[in-house]
Formats: structure tokens, sequence, C-alpha cells
């Protein structure tokens, strides 16, 4: 069946010579390995974008006094940071590799819908340049800039704010547009274009992984798009969703943001956490440990991650009865993410592990991904969170969620797919010196925010007291190393793609899986015939 | 559990006094109130706990890359799931542990802390209602008539143009928020114009000023001092700019104080007029 559906198309993409040379082959492409290479490159060149924006900021931050940046343009790098990181980076990057590797780890020829697929990917750059434009032209003296509400955009102040505000809306729009419609691709592949024998509980854990991402983005995205248009509604045709004079609740957006917003945190872990295991097995050669486990966990975040929001808001005034509601089943989220710890654990222990790039980004994202798990039980806990809200010691607190996971999750999975994209084996040394430039930069940057946040220092503040100074300096040291870091990054892999050793089927001795059995490079068009699963 | 947690907390302080020296401020400051010492113990328990949990397993792991390695030679196992009843046990435990420190060594005393920080409405000495503005924060005395605002007096050469900075750099304002020691204050919260959050970090309260509603917390500050905060939530340009000053001083000077304040508060107040539909939506939520 399959087989029949990629041929039985109109326009047949079985041969290269069908395409039009130069960019337009990239515009019209609907091949999966083509669309996911350009997420991925979308992907990173957004992660520049959003670190460039983010050392800005702390360029400023090293020491006290306004020096580089004024506030209206310092508020507008946070906010742009964030989105840029969120929905310009994360999630384009996951989607890249679960365009370029689904098909492959479940023996199907392309995604199941491939012109929906290149669509998906063409909304991203102009909603990329809908977002960031206020930002130049403001520089360049014209308009107010872009949003600067934080990229929470809590009303009333992104009311308030100006035009960039009406841009990130529409941003919004076409970028929650392009993950439904990538979601509804992935969900269909994954249901009808398994190779025979593959049953659900056969499928890879990155399949399960994405697949639960898909469900929870479909989930949550119109939920976002409709808070972000009645904001819209409230901002030019007089509404008062978010106006207490007109009967309306500011507070509502929360409710609204949030509701989005922290299922979105699972959007960006359940890709990554799928990939994981595959590293960890194929390293420590030994079989995935509780299969089965991890998957239920996967829906046990899911499904938690969908009831879990209010503890965004513990010092916004709710009732006593909310805050030990939302306290208490936060607490529970502890249980899936333990599961999938100890499975991981559990399937290097006793392994004969050995430390290749991929691998140390494996389990450097194990290590730092736990310690933002247990400060998130930290935050939970209603009564001492008031404390950590809106200071640096939450902000240590995600980026030590995010970064382990979304960062280097997604580069353990780029390192350890690149010889079966480019052919070649990539260069250990410098693949190193990323891990351990990276784990220096990474720490020396978060380790003091928790200290400075516990002091007292608030967070998406552009000047800040004295007593704050020498862990601000050490942070931005590390912010500047760690943004090195990347440069080895895009290095290693420009030098893996012209070359380097030849890689075979299998390249990695441990690996498993029907990525693992077509050749390297990856022919433009696999599992033409789909492989049979016992 | 209990001498384990007074041995971390030896540990935390030996470290922080040696931080401390070299004026790198690491924890909470010295907690004032009951919720502030409430907060703080709940805190450095929790911070003993996932210290501890979070370096076992990471000595766990660092066992396993040196024992469990290709180089070392080391054969790899074949398991993937727990297969007799006892491995089940020793699988199972784990979570039995998370269950009890989830829930009982955090879940308790987080519950008696969230019930402490909600008691807003007995035995309450004073009323204070605190409005945020951009950017300023306005006080008022309601039972008393006393109200007035209360500004960044940090000078502008201090910030944009390298000047000295003062002791109190962006910690300081014109006409500080004075509280009697020792009394149960009711503090409510509202907004002019968009969200902001009023934290006195020593006092262990932060809560969210919301335009068109009211929020409460209370505090009783056992020590006199002056105590210093900042505005945490973002409330545009100069959110970094609106500093929270607490001047708590004893029962009589409380009192002088008030005193000299009252005439000022006979001028007209400034915000009451200005809003009338969100003063009306107040009205109600009293």
């Amino acid at each position: 069946m399959a087989h029949d559906m990629a041929h039985g198309l109109p326009v047949s993409d079985s041969h290269d010579g069908h395409y039009k040379g130069g960019w337009v082959r990239w515009l019209e492409t609907t091949n999966h390995k083509d669309i996911g290479i350009m997420y991925l490159i979308f992907g990173f060149i957004m992660l520049f974008v959003g670190g460039a924006m983010i050392l800005t900021v702390r360029l400023e931050l090293f020491q006290p006094g306004l020096q580089f940046v004024q506030p209206e343009l310092f508020n507008q790098l946070i906010t742009l940071h964030g989105l840029v990181m969120v929905f310009g980076f994360a999630m384009p990057v996951a989607t890249g590799l679960a365009n370029y590797m689904l098909p492959m780890m479940i023996g199907a020829p392309d995604m199941a819908l491939p012109r929906l697929n290149n669509w998906g990917f063409w909304i991203l750059p102009p909603a990329a340049i809908m977002l960031t434009l206020p930002f130049f032209l403001g520089l360049m003296g014209i308009g107010p800039g872009a949003v600067d509400t934080g990229w929470t955009l809590y009303a009333p102040l992104s009311i308030q704010s100006g035009w960039g505000m009406d841009f990130a809306i529409f941003a919004v729009h076409m970028l929650g547009v392009s993950s439904i419609l990538g979601s509804i691709n992935v969900i269909v592949t994954i249901l009808n274009m398994r190779a025979p024998g593959m049953t659900l509980m056969k499928m890879p854990l990155f399949a399960h992984g994405f697949l639960m991402t898909a469900v929870l983005l479909i989930t949550i995205m119109p939920v976002f798009a409709g808070g972000v248009t009645m904001v819209l509604m409230d901002r030019h045709f007089d509404t008062h969703f978010f106006n207490a004079a007109g009967g309306g609740d500011p507070v509502l957006w929360q409710h609204i943001f949030w509701f989005m917003g922290h299922p979105e945190v699972y959007v960006l872990l359940l890709p990554i956490a799928g990939a994981l295991p595959h590293v960890f097995s194929a390293f420590a050669r030994k079989p995935i440990y509780g299969y089965k486990a991890q998957v239920y966990s996967f829906w046990a975040i899911a499904g938690l991650g969908l009831i879990v929001w209010a503890h965004h808001m513990f010092t916004s005034g709710m009732s006593l009865g909310s805050q030990i509601y939302f306290m208490y089943i936060t607490m529970a989220i502890s249980f899936p993410l333990a599961v999938l710890f100890f499975c991981w654990i559990a399937t290097i222990w006793k392994g004969a592990m050995s430390f290749e790039t991929p691998m140390l980004f494996a389990l450097g994202s194990l290590v730092l991904f736990g310690w933002g798990g247990v400060t998130g039980l930290a935050l939970s806990d209603a009564a001492a969170d008031p404390q950590y809200h809106n200071a640096y010691f939450m902000v240590a607190h995600f980026h030590y969620a995010f970064y382990p996971t979304a960062v280097m999750g997604a580069m353990a999975a780029v390192y350890y797919w690149l010889p079966k994209w480019t052919g070649h084996m990539l260069n250990e040394t410098l693949g190193k010196w990323h891990f351990w430039v990276t784990i220096v930069g990474f720490n020396l940057t978060f380790i003091p925010q928790f200290f400075v946040g516990l002091a007292g220092m608030p967070r998406r503040i552009p000047d800040y007291p004295l007593m704050f100074t020498e862990w601000n300096m050490l942070s931005s040291i590390g912010a500047f190393i760690l943004g090195a870091a990347h440069l080895i990054f895009v290095y290693n892999v420009y030098k893996t793609i012209k070359g380097g050793d030849k890689a075979g089927d299998k390249a990695w001795e441990g690996a498993e899986g029907l990525e693992w059995t077509v050749p390297s490079p990856a022919p433009y068009h696999t599992f033409e015939t789909p492989p049979v699963i016992k | 559990m209990r001498s384990l947690y007074k041995f971390g907390l030896s540990v935390l302080l030996a470290l922080g006094s040696a931080a401390a020296l070299a004026g790198y401020a690491f924890n909470f400051p010295e907690p004032v109130t009951p919720i502030a010492r409430e907060t703080l113990h709940m805190h450095n328990l929790v911070m003993v706990v996932i210290l501890v949990l979070f370096f076992l397993v990471f000595g766990l792991l660092i066992y396993s890359f040196r024992t469990h390695s290709k180089s070392a030679g080391y054969q790899a196992g074949k398991f993937t799931g727990p297969t007799s009843r006892k491995q089940w046990l020793w699988v199972l435990s784990p979570f039995a542990l998370l269950f009890f420190i989830d829930y009982v060594v955090f879940g308790i005393p987080a519950y008696h802390a969230v019930v402490l920080y909600e008691d807003t409405k007995t035995d309450a000495e004073l009323v204070v209602k605190v409005t945020g503005s951009q950017w300023l924060w306005q006080y008022d005395f309601p039972a008393e008539g006393v109200s007035y605002t209360s500004r960044l007096i940090t000078p502008r050469n201090q910030i944009d143009s390298g000047a000295a900075k003062g002791e109190h750099y962006l910690l300081e304002v014109d006409n500080p928020l004075v509280l009697p020691v020792g009394k149960k204050i009711r503090f409510i919260t509202t907004s002019n114009d968009v969200i902001h959050s009023w934290w006195v970090p020593a006092f262990g309260v932060k809560r969210d000023a919301v335009p068109g509603f009211l929020r409460e917390f209370w505090a009783t500050v056992e020590k006199t001092g002056t105590y210093r905060g900042q505005c945490s939530e973002l409330c545009g340009k100069e959110h970094g700019f609106m500093p929270v000053v607490v001047n708590v001083v004893s029962q009589e000077e409380f009192a002088k104080w008030l005193a000299s304040k009252k005439p000022v508060a006979l001028a007209p107040a400034p915000t009451a007029a200005t809003e009338p539909a969100a003063q009306a939506v107040l009205a109600k939520a009293q």
C-alpha cells in the first residue's frame, strides 16, 4: 500500500532529473530528506539568531549600569530570544529530525503527505521574518521595534505594546499552522505507513516520542492561536477579553498562555526523549531497557503536561485549593520522568560503553537535564515558589531543562545520524572539544544564575543592584564560551559534509534499527519496497 | 533523614560563609517574617534532598562509565526489564522512595506553608494597599487616610554614564513604605495599568498586582530595619527601575510617622478618579 501510494501520485518523484536545478529544487521538493535538511538548516540558523540576541543581553548584564543596550531594546531582545529559540530553533530542528529519520526508521518511502510537508516548511521562513522584521526596522529607526513583552506576552502589557506585537501575533498564527500541518503529517505517517509487521509497540521510541509531540501540538496550538487572536481583538477591535474595565481578566491570558506554554515544554522534550534511548543503546551495545515503560511514560508526560499549567502562576493570587492542586499534580510529573531516567540509566548499566561524541552529548543531556528536573521539584512547591518565580533561579532551572534536551539532545541526535546523512564519520577530536567547551560554558552560565536568583535578582531587568555583580560577570563569561562552542559544532558538521572517513551502512558498532540497513549516505529514496519486520 | 538534613545544611552554610566573604550572595536573605522562615526552611529541605539525589545518581553513573565500558573489557548484558519478583521489587523501590519524598517529605510541610501563606483574613492589625503603576508604587493606608507614591531616586548619571554608583544603587526610593514591627499587616495589591509584582525577598512574599482586581498577602515583620526588593513582573520599559523599599520601625515611631503623613493625605488621591470603570470593578470585588 505504502509503495503504491508513493508512486500513484500524479507527479512522480522517483527520478532526480525531474527536479529543476538550483534553488527551485528546494522550493518545490516533496522529498522528506530534502525537507528534513531544510528544517535543520533553518533551525540552526535561528539558534544563532536567538543566540546572538541573548549574547547582546549578557554583554549588557556583564556589569551594573546601562552600557550597550537601552531598556526598550533589552525587552525586545529577551522576548525575541525566547520566541526564536522555542518556535524558531527547537521545534523546527525536532521536526527536521523527524522528517529525515521517521520514514527511514519505520520503513516508509516518505512522509504520508509530501506536499503538505513542503508547505509546512515554507511557512516557517516568512513567519521568522514576520517575527523579527520589526526588530531590525526598529534598529534602523523605523517603528517602535519588535514585541517587547517577554515571550509570555502577558496582557495587558501586550495590549499596550507597539505594532511589533501585531507582527508577533501573525507570526504565531503562521508558526501554529506550520506545526499543526507537520503534526498531522507525523500522525498520519506513523499510523499508516509503518513497514508490514511493525506493530505500534515494535515501533522505535523516537517515533513514539514524536507521535506524542504531534498529539500535544494539535491540542495546544489552536488554543494559543485563539489566545493571540483575542489579544489582537483587544488591541484593535475594542473587545475586552483581558481588560477588567470591560469585564475581562488579565489573568485569563495567563491561563490560555500556559495551557499552551507548559505542554510546549514537553513538545520540545519528547522528540529528544525518544531519540536519546537509541543513542544510549547504540553506544552501550545493549538493547533498550524498559521499552514499554518508556512508551507509557511518554503518554503519561503528555497527559499530565496538559493539566499542570497554573504552576506558572502561583504568585498571581490563585485560591488556596488551586495552589494545592497544581502543586501536587506537578509533583506527579516526576514519576513518568523518573521512569525515563531509570530506563536510560538501566540501558547503559552493565553495557559495554564507548564515548564517541553522540554518546557524550546524550550522557551530558541526561546528567544536566537531571538537575533541571530536580530543581523543577523545588519550583513545584507552591510555598517556596514565590521566592523562585520570575527570579533568576527559575531562569536557570528552565535553561537546565531546555538546553540539555532541546540543544544538547538535538546535537546528540545530529551527531548520531550525521554519518547516515553525509556518508562520512565525524571528526571525534572536534566533537569532544565541542562537548567539553559546551559543558564548561553551560554550567558557568547557569550555575551563577541559580545563586543570583536566590539572592533576589528578578529576571528581565536590564540593570541590577551592585550585590548581583559578581555572579552576573561569571554568567556572561560562561555565555560567551557557550556561544563559541556552537561555532565548533557548525565547523564540525561542515567538515563532515565535505569529507572524512567513509561511513558503513551501520556507522556505529552497536546501532540498531532500519535506518542502519540502508547505505550511507542514504539514497534519495529509501524503502520504496517496504521491509518486513518479524 | 533529620541528621542527613542537618549535615547538608551545615555543608551549605560552610560553603556559604566562604562565598559570602567574597561578596557572592548565594541563598535567600535572612528571613524576618514567619512566611520567610517557613519558605527558607522548605527551600533548604528541598535543596538538600535534591542535591543528595542528584549526586547519588551522578556517582552511580560515574561508576558505570568507568566499569561498564568497552575499553575496560566489560561484556554487555542483554537484559531489557525486570524478570523475577525480586528484580521487580528493586525496580519499584526508587519510585516508592520518590513518592515518599514528593508527597510526605515535601508535600506535607509545603501544604502547611501554603496554608500559612494564604492566611490573610485573620487578625490583621493594619491594612496597606499597594498599587503598581508604570513605574512607581503607590502605598495607601485606607483606614488612616494616608496615601503617597514611592519612586526610584538613583540619579540617571549613575545608570547611564558610569558615575560612581551608590551603596543602594537601584534600590533607593523617595518615600519608602513604613511599617510597624511585630504587627500582622494585610496587604492588598492592585495596579493602574499592567501587571506588576511586589516582592521583598526578606519577607518571603511576592504577589502580582493585577489591574482591576485585588490580590492579598500578609506579613508580620519581626525585626526593625530597611528591607529592599524589586518589581518582579515585566511591566514595560522601566521594569528594572521600580524598587520596593520598606522601613520597619517601632510602634511609637510608626505612630509618629503616620501622624506626620496625615495632612498630606488630605490632598485628593491622584488615582481614584482616573479609572472609574476599574474602580467600579474593585468596589464590586470588595
